[in-house]
């Protein structure tokens, strides 16, 4: 490749990003919020950049959640010109070395909420993810035991949905003698 | 056994977690499978693996906990911690309270350090809020962590000891823990599950003659540590039972996202209070224990001796408490003080407003983490700007711990698994929330 190839496709990148306006990082727009890194990312590229942010050195998935918008009162602008979804799911890393956090936000639809599961990178999010199914319906795709962990095996419909109501199962207690 | 270049013995801890199937410390398998097995009736033949149920009811599980094992002989060979027995879905409960009710309810989950998921709680609002608190609040926030992570350690130093055969342990630690409940119950008016740590400060100033409290506490404590020094730290058969029993290396624990005494007891020195400090750990004085091997004698020497540290951290924080406000003069978030109720129809009109409808935090995202006394306890929290918290997650360091227990349990002895469950110290209440 000559020079000036070289330099005219620098010059390409260059003007996406300026046209973007947002810096990336393991391919995935940073934000900022109350002082912690916050990447954003898509689903396609979720994988790719949790496997960037592994070999870049953190060590450690500290946690993983997921929070479900249908409900969200205030306003929702991502960066990046990402789509809001109704599912997002919060995936917090660590480096020890570095003694760095970064916080990866994935937007996940709900007509196909499955993303790809982080047990290869970091086998700790298994039972995480699990806990994140079994609230939200969440799939994560190739997760070794993708079963309820917190609720019944034969529960029906996610807790933390914002449509799952709360309500109060009637208990039926015994008769109980009132001789007193 | 012949060992082989194929034994797992040769796999880097990372990647042996990381197994699926049959090869995998953790059984992988539901209760249908699992009653399937156990109507099968066949006689087993002598070297076939029997599934064994234990718990959730026995006294050694801590709580709630069953664990499926897959027995050879009397060896583990894989194993799955069924939880979920406690599960009142407390995150979903979290969002119809308000940000001041919200620590009545986190303060239930882990029972045993009640201060700490308060703490965690109120630092993730204050983040959102933007607000600082006063001086004193931050010291008195470190003091009541500090007696809680001693009081959490002597309940795990009386359960260790009972699990293990050590009976009078129990009584000995229990008494140790009662010393610290009753100055709890001083300041904040109860033994446990305070709602004393809130957003904004702390409910109550600290009551006069604290400090003589305390100095009878740390003078009390430490005769009694070296008690147990005697009692079990160079006991032969205490050092037998534990010893080389669940090892686990740093590799492991990293990829398991374990934290806490479990991390530290590999070698890696991993502490948020020295690493990435809060409140005002940067102004004191301690140092972060670790242990070597990685087994339960190093994780039950970390904690006996985190409570040394905790004790050097008070010490500190008298001579260093500062005089002032226990919590922030912002209106928005503190009631007025009481005796301005009888004063002021304003104040009263104020205070019920507070308490009634609650204070709105502004809308964004916000994660804020402590070291509780099993690891890291983070609590993620969205507001989209009402008075409740649209969603409240709590990273619950005894939940993620608890999936290291396959793991710890692998190839062991059904006699130890009592204490490998032990020396995870798990609270089921933040486990199942």
């Amino acid at each position: 490749m000559s020079d000036e190839t070289a330099a005219a496709e620098e010059a390409g990148v260059e003007a996406v990003a300026e046209k973007a306006a947002v810096d990336l990082r393991f391919g995935a727009v940073v934000g900022e919020s109350h002082g912690d890194v916050v990447l954003h990312a898509s689903v396609e590229i979720y994988l790719e950049v949790c496997r960037e942010a592994h070999a870049d050195g953190f060590d450690q998935l500290i946690d993983l959640t997921a929070v479900d918008y249908l409900t969200y009162a205030g306003e929702r602008t991502l960066p990046g010109g990402l789509t809001p979804e109704r599912f997002e799911v919060v995936t917090s890393l660590i480096n020890h070395v570095r003694r760095e956090r970064i916080r990866i936000r994935t937007q996940v639809s709900a007509d196909e909420p499955t993303i790809p599961s982080l047990f290869d990178l970091w086998p700790g999010s298994e039972y995480l993810e699990r806990e994140a199914f079994d609230m939200f319906g969440i799939t994560f795709a190739d997760h070794p035991d993708m079963s309820r962990v917190l609720m019944p095996e034969d529960w029906v419909g996610h807790p933390l949905r914002k449509d799952y109501a709360v309500g109060a199962i009637p208990v039926q207690f015994k008769a109980a003698s009132n001789e007193r | 056994m012949t060992i082989t270049d194929e034994t797992p013995e040769t796999i880097d801890g990372a990647a042996r977690v990381r197994q699926r199937g049959e090869d995998a410390a953790v059984l992988r398998l539901s209760e249908a499978q699992a009653a399937a097995i156990g109507t099968d009736a066949t006689t087993p033949d002598d070297d076939e693996r029997v599934l064994l149920n234990m718990g959730p009811s026995h006294p050694s599980t801590h709580g709630v906990l069953r664990l499926m094992l897959e027995m050879e002989g009397e060896t583990v060979i894989r194993s799955k911690p069924v939880v979920g027995y406690l599960h009142t879905g407390m995150e979903k409960q979290a969002e119809q309270l308000t940000f001041l009710q919200g620590c009545t309810n986190v303060t239930r989950m882990d029972y045993a350090s009640p201060f700490f998921t308060e703490l965690a709680f109120s630092l993730a609002t204050e983040k959102l809020l933007d607000i600082s608190v006063p001086e004193r609040a931050v010291w008195i926030r470190m003091l009541m962590s500090e007696l809680n992570r001693i009081s959490s350690h002597l309940l795990f130093m009386a359960t260790n000891g009972m699990d293990l055969g050590a009976v009078s342990m129990m009584i000995y630690g229990w008494r140790e823990r009662e010393e610290v409940l009753r100055f709890f119950e001083k300041v904040t008016g109860l033994r446990m599950n305070h709602n004393y740590i809130r957003p904004g400060g702390v409910a109550a100033d600290l009551p006069d003659g604290w400090k003589g409290e305390i100095e009878a506490l740390l003078e009390l404590l430490p005769p009694r540590l070296e008690e147990y020094d005697v009692l079990m730290t160079g006991q032969p058969i205490w050092r037998e039972r534990l010893q080389g029993v669940g090892t686990l290396n740093t590799d492991e624990a990293l990829a398991l996202s374990a934290t806490g005494p479990i991390l530290r007891s590999t070698g890696y020195a991993w502490d948020l209070r020295r690493d990435q400090p809060y409140l005002a750990y940067d102004e004191v004085d301690f140092d972060v224990i670790v242990g070597t091997y990685g087994d339960c004698y190093d994780r039950y020497a970390i904690r006996l001796n985190e409570i040394r540290e905790s004790m050097r951290i008070v010490e500190q924080i008298l001579d260093k408490m500062p005089s002032g406000d226990y919590r922030v003069q912002d209106k928005k978030v503190t009631p007025p003080p009481r005796i301005r109720i009888d004063q002021s129809m304003e104040a009263l009109i104020h205070h019920f407003k507070i308490f009634t409808e609650g204070f709105k935090v502004p809308e964004g995202e916000a994660y804020a983490c402590v070291e509780s006394p099993r690891g890291e306890l983070g609590i993620y929290m969205v507001s989209d700007g009402s008075s409740t918290p649209y969603r409240m997650h709590v990273r619950g360091p005894s939940f993620i711990n608890v999936q290291a227990m396959p793991h710890l349990m692998r190839d062991s002895l059904i006699a130890d698994v009592v204490a490998i469950i032990s020396s995870v110290d798990p609270i089921m209440g933040e486990v199942d929330r």
